[in-house]
């Protein structure tokens, strides 16, 4: 209950946007154009599920961008546009996501790095491994049942949609498990769950893991959907942490809600929604985001003392 | 409470200032407590620059020449100006992401100002000033006034430039007069005039650290900001002095690469990705992520060491890609090698 309350904002936030949104396009109301929404919000949100798990154990995650880019450019070079070749690499790129997060993990937690810096030199190794394996620009194809899961659909419901309230039923599960709490706890106060019996090291390990995890299936969406690029997961770790922020997550751990950080990401792709129906250009749409995040973290912010004071 | 007595509360303890050796030395005895993060970022800078010429040797070439040091040092100008910023920031436990479009924005200021006329140059490197300053402003009073998180803040600040920028260039405008482009080119016999502005700020960066009433505070903030508070700092306007300075430090940058292309450029200072590299530099140079350990000289280590290694590949004729990639591990283990002396003495 009281995490429903403190995540209240983001949710009439989002509200406000997906009215604005029907109002300026009635087409949006039909079951067709909100689903169009929705998956095209499907990896952004899956992003932000993996991301809050790394933040709310009080670290970041910066790799999960490169990660992308580096799931669709392998993909599309060992598919090399073969159908028999989509499940063996489907199953590798979620290996390879489970150990990019292991490694970011361990490094972390067991050498000491802050993860600040332990994810922004997986970053560099990864953008540079990737482009050096095939020579500066990608190669190959993607075959058509591997696009399905971005681009089609399954009866009237896209394979997106399918897969990410398969993603979101199984973070909530998580965090409402055994795991979710220790790691809560871990990022409320790492000292005092470690004394309470928390393995604080190996519980911050698996939140990175389900975060390279999250980040190989948003890979695989995105893949399908926009096609193979080198700039596929560009700026998408600082727009999957812009979502956990504004769905009220703190940065530094232990509060807020995983469900309130997918609406953030919905919210964010409202945002890029409406600025576009509205016909605002690609260049001022970054300024007009700009403004907006630091207005909701800030007006999110300014309530904390009070709420803190009631809750005393 | 006199100001004096309000300085020496707000001196940080000599504790959290490993680089002072006679701290160091009472702390520990043994040598890994009494050589700080400064030296082992020169030691490390000497090892790679060793390891390097006997690399480049045994390829055949010679590295210890006047042209690659000439060289080092202009690559690594703009990005150590940017670090020296960076570290204040840091080191009041902030940090600014928003260096990077800040310094594509500056260079068109520059350009736009300057028009190719040398009259120009005098109100365009104020402008540049004026709107750099105005930037940190922004920064650090949202961070203090608005409780909105730096790296959210300053993402922020970095996005509603970029919009601004996008919107109204596409490529390449305005014109540097030749005089200012003697700046990013010229050199006094061994030593580039760019080399010299870097460490001019770095010197500023250094005494304003080491010798005024604001580093001490700054040091204080980022160490404790709560006992900092509590001991009369006014700490709202360390954060956003520290800002401010971070900041200019990108305006400097710049005009320094507007000098260095004869233009503005809206992603030059993307393209050099001086955001998380010029935090990577601070913290290579052992400064803590956290705040309130660290300084100016282990930056310029920071900055110089990724320099050398830059240099060396470009000698051996190493892929771009495999230089991300050796880049990445660089800093990650140099982090991790910090982090253990950091807690072999804690335990003592």
């Amino acid at each position: 209950m009281r995490a429903l309350r403190s995540a209240g904002p983001i949710f009439l936030v989002l509200a406000v946007l997906l009215v604005l949104i029907a109002v300026a396009n009635p087409f949006f109301l039909e079951p067709a154009g909100f689903l169009a929404f929705v998956k095209r919000a499907a990896p952004l949100v899956i992003l932000a599920a993996g991301q809050y798990f790394v933040i709310v154990s009080g670290e970041f995650d910066l790799s999960v961008g490169s990660l992308v880019t580096v799931q669709v450019v392998v993909a599309a070079r060992l598919i090399e546009g073969d159908e028999a070749a989509t499940w063996p690499v489907l199953a590798l790129l979620l290996a390879l996501g489970l150990l990019v997060g292991l490694v970011n993990g361990v490094i972390t937690t067991g050498l000491r790095v802050p993860s600040f810096i332990t994810t922004l030199g997986m970053m560099l190794v990864l953008s540079g491994a990737v482009f050096l394996w095939t020579g500066g620009a990608p190669r190959g194809a993607l075959s058509e049942t591997f696009r399905m899961f971005g681009r089609k659909d399954l009866g009237p419901v896209p394979w997106s949609v399918l897969i990410l309230l398969v993603v979101g039923t199984a973070a909530i599960l998580l965090m409402r498990s055994d795991f979710g709490k220790r790691l809560i706890a871990t990022g409320d106060n790492e000292r005092a769950a470690a004394l309470s019996g928390v393995r604080v090291g190996r519980t911050r390990v698996l939140a990175f893991v389900v975060s390279g995890l999250a980040a190989a299936v948003a890979g695989i969406l995105l893949g399908g959907f926009a096609g193979v690029s080198a700039q596929v997961g560009q700026g998408l770790e600082f727009q999957a942490i812009t979502a956990v922020v504004l769905g009220g997550v703190v940065l530094g751990g232990g509060r807020g809600s995983v469900v309130a950080a997918m609406a953030g990401a919905f919210t964010l792709e409202a945002l890029f929604t409406l600025l576009n129906l509205h016909g605002i250009s690609g260049a001022l749409e970054y300024a007009v985001q700009g403004v907006i995040i630091i207005a909701a973290v800030a007006a999110g912010a300014v309530r904390l003392p009070l709420r803190r004071a009631a809750r005393v | 409470m006199t100001a004096r007595e309000r300085l020496r509360l707000a001196r940080p303890p000599a504790a959290s200032v490993p680089a002072e050796p006679a701290a160091a030395a009472r702390r520990g005895g043994v040598l890994s407590g009494r050589i700080g993060s400064t030296q082992v970022i020169y030691l490390a800078l000497a090892g790679v620059m060793l390891v390097g010429w006997a690399l480049v040797a045994l390829d055949g070439g010679d590295f210890l020449t006047l042209e690659t040091i000439v060289g080092i040092q202009q690559r690594s100008a703009a990005l150590g100006i940017v670090a020296v910023g960076q570290t204040l920031a840091i080191l009041a436990g902030s940090l600014d992401l928003s260096v990077a479009y800040l310094i594509s924005l500056t260079s068109l200021v520059a350009a736009e100002i300057m028009a190719g006329q040398d009259s120009g140059i005098v109100p365009a490197v104020a402008a540049v000033l004026a709107v750099s300053a105005l930037v940190g402003l922004v920064n650090g009073l949202v961070i203090t006034r608005l409780h909105v998180h730096a790296f959210i803040a300053t993402l922020g600040t970095a996005l509603i430039i970029r919009g601004v920028v996008d919107h109204l260039y596409d490529g390449p405008a305005g014109s540097v007069p030749e005089s200012f482009q003697r700046l990013g080119y010229d050199r006094l016999g061994p030593v580039p005039v760019s080399a010299l502005l870097w460490a001019a700020v770095a010197v500023a960066a250094w005494f304003l650290l080491r010798r005024t009433r604001l580093g001490y505070r700054i040091y204080a903030v980022g160490g404790d900001e709560e006992v900092a508070r509590l001991s009369g700092v006014r700490t709202g306007r360390v954060i956003v002095a520290t800002h401010v300075l971070c900041s200019v430090c990108a305006g400097i940058a710049g005009l320094l690469l507007a000098g260095r292309l004869g233009a503005g450029a809206p992603t030059v200072g993307t393209d050099g990705g001086y955001d998380l590299e010029s935090i990577a530099a601070v913290v290579l140079g052992g400064t803590a992520l956290a705040g309130g350990r660290g300084g100016v000289p282990g930056t310029v280590g920071g900055v110089l060491l990724l320099a050398v290694l830059d240099s060396v590949f470009n000698q051996l004729e190493v892929n771009a890609f495999f230089k991300d990639v050796v880049r990445g591990v660089v800093i990650v283990v140099a982090v991790a090698g910090y982090a253990r002396r950091t807690v072999r003495r804690r335990s003592r």
